[in-house]
């Protein structure tokens, strides 16, 4: 070494560090999540983009061109139905995409995450930063898929914003409710568990999560319909059908945002403390 | 007294498991001086790391209390942390980022302004050695440049305490002296270091105080100096033989100079105050007994180490 005269503070410095500035801790790791996400934003739009494209491009291009057609609700169409539908899927997989697979690499193998753990804010606002910024990354996944499920389609899709507010505030909290639950999976999943996940958690939320059909029509199974209500995806869209698609029945407004509010903070809360868990002995 | 730079009183900490747990640390009492290279020498499994968690806000304490920096690290974890720099044993770098956005992105962590993250990150890659990996991301790294961007990492919000966790262990001869490099100009401008060693090389050569550690207790601490003159030998002799027994043992002890015999897997290792004459004298001492190998060395803190615990400190 030949120059180290600016490595550390001044001997003569005892005092005691101030109390850190917990926002700008904050905003750091949100640049450094930023700067990732732009250097891997190809990857992101290719794996956000792969599964609603193939699934509107058979269910409501070739299919209908085939002969095959599925019936849709009333006089709203299949493709009408899927909207609301494949832009909840791509808002709620974000979560687990984002937040999930790589937090749980790194508490239990690669460790990268030290140096966050190291930064002067609480542990907890550490894990909250995970969810807030993937709040960000779902909505980018919802403005990546509508226009693929709204153009695509062979037959007419009719989408109506009644309420852009209502739009706005399902939306937020459909990406809030998706990065609590990445994070409580996270910290509860170990890598060589994620396949397995995959099978039990993720297929059952995606068929279960009246993202192919109106959650109202389930009333004819009602022990279904009951059933599903368990599943956050299931708010999600059918708050997206009421705010997109308010032709199609849908959930009462009241429901699925006091199921979205409750998603939110009850995953918030688990994640959290499933994060302090793990990084904290 | 003035204040130390880390202090650690009566700390004890047990992990919680089936039969009452584990004792990592079992009461452990530590005072680093402002400027001081201190080093925690033993085992693995002594409780070194345990003791540098707890001093890092990472593992919480079951008793006792911990400041750094005059900051309690229990009570404030997040303005502890401000004051202090840590490499933990996991090669830990952010691989999704290059070298330098390493350092940038720490720096804004601590609150520091673009620009001056910006400059700091330039200025460690240089003095690092490692400008010309600016872009790269650390997966392509070595050992020994991985080791080094964590070390720039740790202190590029200038911390006033380093903590460095076995930050040799795994490197190559010529990356450990690199870092001994390294840490010994950290030290120079006034950092107060901490760090954990089972190599005993790297205590000896590197720390001002040396602590051993066994089984969650700090034996004895000191400087290298001191601790090796404590046995009181000037000398320490292996010897080999085919044969052991009583008889030999107390020929051995029977020998001028000699102040202690322990018997090892070869046969026994002897303490002397000097070793003028002591050859020959084993040499005599052990005829019939199958003498295979005789060898000499200076008292190091491995000698104290086995002193204390009657047993060798590698694994």
């Amino acid at each position: 070494m030949s120059t180290t005269e600016t490595l550390a503070a001044p001997p003569q410095a005892p005092a005691a560090p101030a109390r850190p500035s917990y926002a700008r801790a904050f905003w750091g790791l949100m640049l450094r999540d930023a700067r990732l996400l732009r250097r891997d934003l190809f990857s992101f739009v290719v794996r956000t983009i792969m599964n609603p494209l193939f699934f509107v491009f058979i269910f409501t291009d070739i299919m209908p061109k085939i002969g095959q057609n599925f019936s849709g609700v009333g006089a709203a169409n299949f493709a009408t139905i899927l909207v609301p539908g494949l832009v909840a899927i791509a808002i709620l997989f974000q979560g687990i995409m984002a937040v999930a697979m790589p937090l749980s690499i790194e508490l239990s193998g690669t460790h990268e995450i030290e140096d966050r753990l190291m930064a002067p804010l609480p542990i907890a606002w550490t894990a909250f930063e995970k969810i807030f910024f993937s709040v960000f990354q779902s909505i980018l996944a919802a403005l990546v898929v509508f226009p693929m499920v709204y153009f695509i389609p062979a037959t007419p899709v009719h989408v109506q914003v009644a309420s852009w507010w209502l739009l706005a505030v399902v939306i937020v909290l459909s990406s809030f409710t998706a990065g609590a639950l990445g994070l409580t999976i996270g910290t509860l999943v170990k890598p060589q568990q994620i396949g397995m996940i995959f099978a039990v958690v993720v297929t059952p939320i995606i068929f279960l999560g009246c993202v192919y059909y109106p959650w109202a029509l389930l009333g004819r199974v009602k022990w279904l319909q009951i059933a599903t209500l368990a599943n956050p995806l299931v708010y999600v869209s059918e708050g997206l059908r009421a705010a997109l698609t308010p032709a199609v029945p849908h959930m009462p407004a009241w429901a699925f945002l006091a199921a979205l509010v409750l998603s939110a903070a009850g995953f918030s809360w688990w994640g959290i403390a499933g994060f302090r868990r793990r990084v904290i002995n | 007294m003035p204040q130390a730079a880390i202090e650690v009183e009566n700390l004890v900490k047990r992990y919680a498991g089936p039969g009452g747990g584990v004792l990592a640390v079992d009461g452990v009492n530590l005072r680093v001086a402002q400027g001081e290279l201190f080093g925690l020498l033993g085992p693995n499994g002594a409780g070194k790391s345990t003791t540098i968690g707890v001093c890092t806000t990472r593992v919480r304490p079951t008793s006792g209390r911990i400041r750094v920096g005059g900051v309690d690290v229990a009570a404030e974890p997040p303005r502890a942390r401000a004051g202090m720099g840590v490499v933990t044993q996991f090669r830990a770098l952010d691989r999704g980022a290059t070298a330098w956005e390493n350092l940038y992105f720490h720096c804004r962590y601590f609150g520091w302004p673009a620009a001056a993250s910006r400059r700091r990150a330039d200025e460690l890659l240089a003095q690092f050695q490692l400008a010309d990996r600016r872009d790269a991301t650390p997966e392509a790294f070595s050992g020994g440049m991985a080791q080094r961007l964590q070390i720039a990492r740790a202190v590029a919000h200038r911390p006033r305490v380093l903590f460095l966790d076995e930050p040799t262990a795994g490197l190559d001869p010529q990356s450990r002296m690199a870092v001994w490099d390294l840490v010994r100009g950290l030290r120079a401008e006034g950092m107060t270091v901490l760090l954990t060693t089972h190599y005993i090389e790297e205590a000896e050569r590197l720390c001002d105080q040396v602590a051993i550690v066994d089984h969650g207790k700090i034996l004895v601490c000191d400087t290298p100096a001191r601790l090796k003159q404590s046995t009181g030998a000037g000398a320490v002799a292996r010897v080999s033989v085919e044969q052991t027994g009583a008889e030999l043992e107390a020929r051995l002890r029977a020998l001028p100079g000699v102040t202690e015999v322990e018997p090892t897997a070869e046969g026994y290792r002897l303490l002397a105050h000097a070793r003028e004459g002591l050859a020959p004298a084993v040499a005599a001492a052990a005829q019939g007994f199958g003498l295979r190998d005789f060898s000499l060395h200076e008292p190091s803190l491995e000698t104290i180490f086995i002193h204390l615990t009657g047993r060798e400190l590698r694994e």
